[in-house]
């Protein structure tokens, strides 16, 4: 988990270090303020009467203390200024390697996957960040310098605070070992019972539809009971932790004043046992200062496992090279207009079987190729790779007579007009969805391009109806807007590019007959000198097309206009018949 | 490879509430007596033992603060020491006792800790236990106006907060009270004067610290609301991938996110940095204890007011009054916490039911029912102020294939969930072969149909648990006739575990296989009715084929309600009922209603009208 710290920067070292240092600072002032106490010890116990050296001695500590509050400010302003600058950058740099991966990489996490990576847990390293250094910092300084500061004075003192110290690092480090590899798996139950519970919620119908009730309830049970054991385990485990830590604390009190007794009693001169009655009475406090600070270290345990998982989940994301890289050509070759494939094959890693393969077409401009075929037969794959979010693993793409690998991705982009098969609207207004992105001729889309593509669309009827038209709002997601309407809008998008090529990801089976045809009809009308690319389900929608290919477990196994394709194809015919009667087709 | 259809709002389906960072302003019930009430009637069973865990508590506290009276008194056999012969028999004495007491303490505090645990994790079991079951008896109406999120949130975040701060807060507020008068009568008895510059002193500093902590929270909610934002945004941009690159929209997306960033970074910068001061802030406050009993304690000793050791006592007295106080402040939060939690627990607890079953309960025998149907002037309403289905009457005859048709929204869903009662009317009767419904029990009901929907519901489980599905009793050979039927007997062969395959995300059916292994799992069931809602209108036309002669061999002999958004495939039903805005405007065969040239013609001839 430690690598994801390699991207705090040479400005955030040296706070670190700062932070170190002040809080050293801080340590040894605190530290002083019993060390004026054993002056004061020192002075009552001698029969000393003079009251301006104990409030000399007061003011002093008052200093310290002050002091170590001024000091302890400035390394919080230091460990907050690292880990809030940090979390940025972490947060930015995250942000920037997922919008660069590609399809394959964004599928491997799953998108809900890299969503909590970027924000929750991002805040888990920032609480460690700002939380830990300066209770680690503190605690290993405080326990070093007081032993010091004992050491030199009594080696029975330093042994019995070094032995308190290690008892605390054994019960906190057997603690950690015992209940950490718990702490994950209670994530692990919680999840299971969140997913049992969330089975039984979608599936409620058919739950008891099948009076299935009670079987739901028993595996809710088990997680139930799963889950409940593991907590009363680390609970149970837990218990010793505090009672562990205050016998321990009282106990080093007391030690000190047993030891000292027996010290003192063996001591010759009253000044000798002057001097270590005031030693004993620095030593209590500082033992129960070195103390406090390792409860305080328990905290970073509580904390230090989340955040171990979620740096390790951040370091997955950050260590994913995509493979889709850059090319340089912007142009295509002069005069040519098509997309074509060239024997093109593609699976995905790790998979044997391909998802398509030895596919060729020409799609020339004016032109519409449709893709028809079963779910799972291919046809999204294929219009994914004419965009390059994923490349072919054998043969070429060609848009323009240029190989998609070689182009600049941008300039490959701005020629096409995507509408994917779920219609994805932004947070925002009509226009900001239907002006959205750049098409690389620094050209702001006006009004008239936005209400232009509504129109076409088959959405400025119900734009028109929206309280600030254009401007009406958006919510993320486009909840408020139905399925039809987000499709409609998204459509919209597409057109207000003007693209060379349009691809249509079975973009219309969101929308009722009537309006599909319309619709289709309107768009005919502009994509005329544009190839189009059209993904469907219902033969209606691809009757007309120039070029039909039909797909059949990854391979064509048709390609033709309607009727040669019902008249020499059986899989379109299959398709077909279970669509529309042998009269409606001819 | 599995393809995700991310929803929006599933990654922050629970706000993180809960002893998150110190100082975020939790949140509040509204109505706090109330649902604190509540949640000791719930638990009235195990509040004795929860008050033995506070009694040690009690206990523990005490023996903690009898601890630096007897410092105190080792100290003064110390000090007189100096001068005279030390008494080591009287030091040892002394000590033996504190060893025996904080033994006494620590155990005291171990037994405490351990039964709060057990008891409060009891406490979260039969609360989730509770909602789970909860979860079934309630109409499915309540349903529809709350997300799974929401209820998901209540079963573990809601009741982990319960549980965590219940057992917390209340061991607090018994040790921190106990502390806190405990501490204050020692020192009374100790030394007056003593007790009173104690008390000043952490009384300035703990104000101080509320001054301070009370200016931070408004930078908290800055916080959390950039943090929202910002998240959103991630949300949104990572959702929609595909269309931020396909437009070439990464710039400006980015832009965004580095300003929303930026303005995360400084509010997060100003709230963490007051937080970041409060335990500084709590050392200061010890410290100056520390300092005023020392100075002021030398004072009086110096003048004779007092003895030397007194000032030991109060250098551990000060530390221990200071911790409770501002223990309490945590403890009253937590409470406002746990009091909110526990509202949204018991609010889903108390929800309202389904209404009790009739009291004249009839049940239908399976095996014994021919399977008509009759629906009799139904009016229904999903909200009774707005009824949607106004009176609709139809017969359907056993073994008949009745579909029902329409644009969304007319109300086609609406007739299985009456006919399955999962709502009850508003009016009129729906009768089973001449028994109104409501007269049988629910899950009588539910036994009398088969159901197959458009979401194929599927759980994470083998394929025979999925398949045979709480059913009891079903053979190998009924279990491999379904498959056969269902057309999966071949697929489900080639799986390398068979039958006992897991399904989970791992696994990646087609929408096709899992529509088909819902078929199954109808067939096996064997009920003489059936229900086909939308059941395939998510897989490809071909896939549907075979879907739809497996369904085909289903309906066989059964009465079956077919809803389908394409016609092509209900053009055999005996009935086709057409809907639009909750009534039927039309009925017949297809024959029939095409001759009769209206709305059914014309939508079903619209599928594949031509482009011209």
């Amino acid at each position: 988990m430690f690598r994801v710290f390699r991207y705090l920067r040479k400005r955030d070292v040296l706070f670190i270090l700062a932070s170190f240092v002040f809080t050293g600072l801080q340590v040894f002032l605190e530290l002083l303020i019993p060390g004026y106490m054993s002056e004061i010890t020192t002075i009552l116990s001698s029969g000393q009467q003079d009251m301006g050296e104990i409030l000399k001695a007061g003011g002093s500590m008052l200093l310290c203390a002050f002091g170590s509050l001024v000091v302890a400010i400035m390394v919080g302003y230091c460990s907050t200024m690292v880990a809030t600058g940090f979390t940025m950058r972490l947060r930015s740099k995250i942000y920037e390697k997922v919008t660069g991966f590609s399809m394959e990489e964004i599928n491997g996490f799953s998108t809900a996957s890299l969503i909590t990576r970027s924000t929750n847990d991002i805040v888990q390293v920032q609480m460690l960040l700002v939380m830990g250094m300066g209770i680690l910092f503190r605690s290993v300084l405080m326990s070093v310098m007081a032993i010091l500061n004992i050491y030199s004075k009594s080696w029975q003192w330093t042994f019995s605070t070094g032995v308190a110290v290690l008892l605390l690092v054994t019960i906190i480090l057997t603690l950690v070992v015992i209940v950490l590899p718990k702490f994950r798996k209670i994530q692990t139950l919680t999840d299971n019972l969140n997913r049992v519970t969330r089975e039984n919620l979608t599936g409620i119908r058919v739950v008891r539809a099948y009076n299935a009730e009670k079987f739901q309830q028993g595996k809710f049970e088990e997680a139930n009971d799963d889950l409940t054991n593991t907590h009363l385990f680390v609970g149970r485990s837990m218990a010793f932790l505090n009672p562990g830590m205050s016998i321990i604390m009282s106990g080093l009190s007391l030690s000190i004043y047993w030891i000292g007794a027996y010290l003192i009693s063996r001591a010759g001169a009253v000044e000798t046992k002057i001097t270590l009655f005031s030693d004993m009475v620095v030593f209590s406090s500082y033992a129960m200062q070195v103390v406090m600070s390792f409860m305080m270290l328990t905290m970073i345990f509580i904390i230090l496992p989340r955040a171990a998982v979620s740096a390790r989940r951040i370091m997955e994301v950050m260590d994913r090279k995509s493979k889709i890289t850059d090319g340089t050509v912007t142009e295509g070759v002069e005069g040519v207009r098509e997309v074509t494939f060239e024997n093109v094959s593609f699976s995905y890693p790790d998979a044997g079987e391909e998802v398509l393969s030895d596919i060729s077409f020409t799609a020339k401009r004016g032109e519409t190729v449709a893709f028809i075929g079963s779910t799972g037969s291919g046809k999204s794959t294929l219009i994914n790779l004419v965009l390059r979010f994923f490349d072919a693993t054998k043969g070429r793409v060609l848009v323009d007579g240029v190989d998609v690998k070689d182009y600049n991705l941008t300039a490959l982009r701005n020629k096409i007009g995507l509408v994917p098969q779920r219609a994805i609207l932004f947070g925002g207004t009509i226009r900001s969805n239907v002006a959205y992105g750049e098409k690389g001729d620094n050209r702001e889309y006006t009004d008239e391009d936005v209400k232009e593509a509504l129109r076409i669309a088959q959405a400025e009827e119900f734009v028109s109806k929206l309280e600030n038209g254009l401007d009406a709002h958006v919510a993320q997601g486009g909840t408020n807007f139905s399925g039809g309407q987000k499709q409609r809008l998204s459509i919209a998008r597409a057109i207000c590019r003007k693209p060379d090529i349009y691809i249509f990801d079975d973009s219309f089976s969101a929308l009722d007959y009537k309006t599909d045809r319309i619709l289709r009809g309107e768009l005919k009308k502009v994509t005329g000198d544009s190839i189009t690319l059209l993904v469907a389900q219902r033969i209606g929608t691809i009757m007309d097309a120039d070029q039909i290919i039909v797909l059949d477990d990854g391979k064509v196994a048709g390609k033709g206009t309607h009727k040669e394709l019902l008249a020499g194809c059986e899989v379109y015919r299959q398709i077909a018949y279970s669509q529309l009667s042998k009269e409606e087709l001819e | 490879m599995a393809k995700e259809n991310y929803e929006f709002g599933s990654a922050k389906t629970a706000p993180k509430r809960g002893p998150g960072r110190r100082g975020v302003p939790g949140e509040k019930a509204k109505d706090f007596k109330g649902s604190i009430k509540k949640l000791l009637v719930y638990n009235k069973k195990i509040l004795p033992f929860m008050g033995i865990a506070l009694f040690l508590s009690l206990v523990s506290n005490i023996f903690t603060i009898i601890g630096p009276d007897k410092l105190k008194d080792i100290t003064a056999v110390i000090q007189a020491g100096i001068t005279g012969p030390m008494d080591l028999d009287a030091v040892r004495r002394i000590a033996l006792f504190l060893i025996v007491l904080y033994l006494l303490s620590a155990a005291c505090g171990f037994i405490q800790s351990l039964i709060m645990t057990t008891v409060t994790q009891h406490i979260s079991r039969r609360l989730r236990k509770d909602i789970s079951e909860k979860i079934n008896r309630l109409p499915l109406s309540y349903f529809d106006g709350t997300t799974i999120g929401d209820i998901l949130s209540r079963v573990t975040n809601d009741v982990d907060m319960v549980s965590h701060t219940l057992s917390q807060t209340a061991t607090q507020l018994v040790s921190a009270t106990t502390l806190f008068i405990g501490c204050l009568i020692m020192m009374v008895i100790t030394n007056i004067p003593m007790t009173l510059i104690a008390v000043i002193t952490s009384v300035l500093g703990l104000a101080l610290m509320f001054i301070i902590m009370g200016s931070s929270q408004k930078y908290f909610l800055g916080q959390q609301r950039y943090l929202g934002e910002v998240n959103g945004h991630v949300e949104e941009i990572y959702a929609g991938h595909d269309i931020v690159k396909a437009f070439n929209g990464e710039d400006k997306a980015r832009a965004e996110f580095e300003d929303l960033n930026g303005k995360l970074c400084k509010s997060a910068f100003k709230a963490q940095f007051l937080s970041g001061l409060m335990p500084p802030l709590m050392g200061f406050t010890g410290n100056l204890g520390y300092v005023a009993v020392c100075v002021f304690g030398a004072l009086l000793a110096l003048n004779g007011h007092m003895e030397f050791a007194v000032i030991i006592a109060f250098m551990m007295y000060v530390r221990y009054f200071t911790q409770p106080l501002n223990q309490l402040g945590q403890a009253a939060t937590n409470l406002q916490s746990t009091a909110a939690a526990a509202e949204r627990v018991f609010e889903f607890l108390d929800a309202e039911e389904m209404s009790a079953e009739a009291e004249d309960i009839v049940t239908l025998k399976g095996e014994d029912v021919k399977g008509d149907i009759t629906f009799s002037h139904v009016k229904f309403g999903y909200n009774p102020e707005k009824i949607i289905i106004k009176d609709f009457s139809v017969e359907a005859k056993a073994g008949q294939k009745i579909a029902i048709v329409g644009p969304t929204g007319a109300g086609k869903t609406t007739m299985v969930n009456l006919l399955m009662r999962f709502y009850e009317l508003n009016g009129g009767d729906i009768y089973i072969d001449g028994i109104p419904v409501d007269k049988l029990s629910r899950s009588n009901v539910h036994g009398l149909f088969g159901m197959v929907l458009q979401d194929t519901w599927l759980f994470e489980g083998t394929i025979r648990e999925n398949i045979v599905y709480g059913k009891e009793g079903v053979t190998e050979e009924e279990l491999e006739k379904a498959c056969r039927a269902a057309g999966i007997y071949h697929f489900i062969r080639t799986l390398p575990q068979g039958y006992e395959t897991v399904l989970n995300d791992k696994v990646n059916l087609s929408a096709g296989q899992k529509q088909l292994i819902t078929i199954a799992r109808a067939m096996i069931e064997n009920a003489p009715m059936l229900i086909l809602d939308e059941a395939t209108s998510s897989v490809d036309t071909r896939t549907e084929v075979l879907i739809q002669e497996a369904m085909d061999r289903l309906m066989h002999g059964r009465t079956s309600f077919v809803i389908a958004h394409r016609l092509s495939t209900i053009r055999n039903a005996d009935l086709i009922l057409v809907m639009k805005d909750g009534d039927v405007i039309e009925s017949g065969n297809h024959e029939a209603l095409m001759a009769e040239n209206g709305f059914y013609a014309e939508l079903y001839n619209s599928q594949f009208e031509k482009v011209s």
